[in-house]
């Protein structure tokens, strides 16, 4: 079966620095891929990457078999037909780090406003599918407050449930927990658990070791922009064949967090 | 917040004794308002020539008899403020967003864009009203409007487009890109990005210089009075020739400051919101 996503080769430089050094990764359907690496090895340029947010300098990404990142797919004339670039950002979802809510707007008008105005959602359906996910991340009693009045967890939960909204065949996550307090980490994580086991295809950037482990089918090591190590979590975690991803696990159970 | 917790007896006296500073601080303010004040009036009273500027300036007959000609002429002043300040946020928002368009298709509408923005914040808003208040009619285009408060308030809001579409590119220019990245990961198009989540924040953001613009062109349709449009310097100028006391014009002077207080306080207000948002809860 095609993978759901396929990435080939991808080379991404910021002037003239590569910071993808060629990338090969494949995410099939309902399976959850773990990211981890160093602060500044590529995790979430390779993300936006990925989601089309950054124009890619060589190589190539293929979505559900269909090549996505060929400037052709990014025209005016195709971009909304299937295979285009519009036509594929709809089919994938990112949660950022730092949440990214759009601030003017609620909790539930950040999350129907995609299927109000990408997918064509009427608005009384939109606001229905809005309040389920709410409710699913455990916030429907503040479906209308604004992001300023919530906290980062809380914030982190709607921009989770705003990317559900649209249904995404694929959901990339980007170090979802790092910008929250320790005390606020669980709550968010419970619901990509769940989330996960209701057969999402994840991709997710993450320096949470001890969940990789519990949730991920396969964890790849990004070390200096190079995929150095995957297999699944036991052994990439457990026992790493690469010295660099030793010496990273290394550090990271120093700092705690390998829970 | 916690309501029914009664104040121990430290607070209590602290908060006595915080109204009591309170108290005193407004008497310092008071007196020495008053001071100041008298002070001033003094110093003004006691020139040599004041009692020819009181005569000439200030004369409360002059300025009663010319109040209802200044008042109907300010009534003028209101609607062209009015019309041009609705056609200003138009022209803005439309040139500010056309600066900001992207791709080959759209570059002759850029150059245009900034081309009427360099030209028009250039140009002494005098200068442009003569241009357009006299140069149009000398046209002689068929279904052109040669009305001078028409072409006056054409002329005001070309100016004013050009200052308020630079305020509004700011604006658009200070929404983090992460908000683009947001709204296009979601699927939205451009256009979409920036009507529903960059446009509303942007001009959030610019609302307090924006209102201060306002205040400046609120004073400047006064200027409309250079083509001959009878507004309330026109009027006062007319009193003025009549008696030779210019009282009218200081008339005219204190229905303007009146005007225009009220934005600045709304100014001052929105800006102060925004920085109460800006730290916190
Ligand atoms: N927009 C950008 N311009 C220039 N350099 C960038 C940009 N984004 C990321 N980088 C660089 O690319 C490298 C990888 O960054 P990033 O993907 O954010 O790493 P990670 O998410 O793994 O911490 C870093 O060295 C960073 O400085
Ligand atoms: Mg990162």
């Amino acid at each position: 079966m095609t993978p759901v996503l396929q990435v080939e080769g991808l080379v991404k430089q910021y002037g003239g620095r590569p910071v993808l050094r060629g990338i090969d990764l494949a995410v099939a359907e309902h399976e959850v891929v773990a990211l981890i690496g160093a602060s500044g090895s590529g995790k979430s340029t390779l993300l936006r990457c990925i989601d089309l947010l950054e124009e890619i300098d060589d190589g190539r990404i293929l979505l559900d078999g269909v090549d996505v990142s060929d400037p052709r797919a990014a025209t005016r004339r195709r971009r909304n037909r299937p295979g285009g670039a519009v036509a594929a950002q709809k089919s994938m979802a990112i949660v950022f780090q730092a949440f990214n809510l759009f601030p003017h707007m609620t909790a539930l008008e950040n999350v129907a406003l995609a299927p109000r105005v990408v997918h064509g959602l009427a608005a009384g359906a939109a606001d229905e599918r809005a309040l389920e996910l709410l409710s699913r991340v455990g916030l429907a009693d503040l479906a209308d407050a604004h992001p300023d009045r919530l906290s980062g967890g809380q914030q982190q939960r709607v921009a989770i449930a705003r990317a559900l909204a649209v249904q995404p065949r694929l959901l990339l996550l980007d170090e979802i927990t790092s910008a929250l307090d320790p005390e606020l980490v669980g709550e968010v994580l419970a619901i990509v658990r769940d989330v996960a086991r209701s057969g999402a295809t994840i991709l997710m950037a993450t320096h949470e070791m001890g969940f990789a482990k519990q949730v991920a089918d396969r964890v790849c090591f990004l070390d200096g922009g190079v995929l150095l190590e995957e297999g699944p979590p036991e052994q990439v975690l457990g026992e790493p064949r690469e010295e660099r991803t030793r010496q990273f696990l290394a550090r990271i159970i120093a700092a705690g967090r390998l829970g | 917040m916690i309501k029914d917790v009664p104040l121990s007896p430290l607070a209590a006296e602290r908060a006595a004794f915080r109204r009591s500073r309170a108290r005193r601080s407004t008497a310092v303010a008071f007196v020495s308002t008053l001071v100041f004040a008298v002070a001033l009036w003094w110093a003004v009273t006691s020139a040599p020539g004041w009692p020819r500027v009181q005569a000439t300036f200030f004369d409360p007959a002059r300025a009663w008899e010319s109040l209802p000609a200044v008042l109907e002429g300010l009534w003028l002043n209101i609607r062209v403020l009015v019309v041009a300040e609705l056609g200003v946020l138009v022209v803005g928002l439309v040139v500010a967003v056309l600066r900001t368009l992207r791709g080959p298709v759209f570059f002759p509408v850029r150059a245009l864009a900034t081309a009427y923005v360099d030209l028009f914040r250039g140009i002494p808003v005098l200068i442009a009203l003569y241009l357009i208040g006299y140069g149009v009619p000398a046209l002689r285009l068929q279904g052109v409007p040669n009305d001078v408060v028409v072409l006056g308030t054409c002329a005001l809001i070309l100016t004013y487009s050009a200052y308020v579409a630079e305020v509004f590119r700011a604006g658009i220019e200070s929404v983090h890109p992460s908000q683009r990245a947001a709204a296009r990961s979601l699927g939205l198009s451009h256009g979409q990005a920036l009507r529903l989540v960059i446009l509303p924040q942007a001009v959030r953001n610019v609302l307090p210089p924006l209102l201060n613009d306002f205040v400046a062109l609120q004073k400047d349709v006064g200027l409309i009075s250079v083509l001959g449009a009878v507004d309330a310097i026109r009027a006062a100028q007319i009193e003025q020739a009549r008696s030779f006391n210019f009282t009218p014009y200081v008339v005219a002077a204190l229905l303007f400051v009146l005007l225009s207080v009220p934005t600045g306080r709304i100014a001052d207000a929105v800006a102060a919101r925004g920085n109460r948002r800006r730290s916190g809860r």
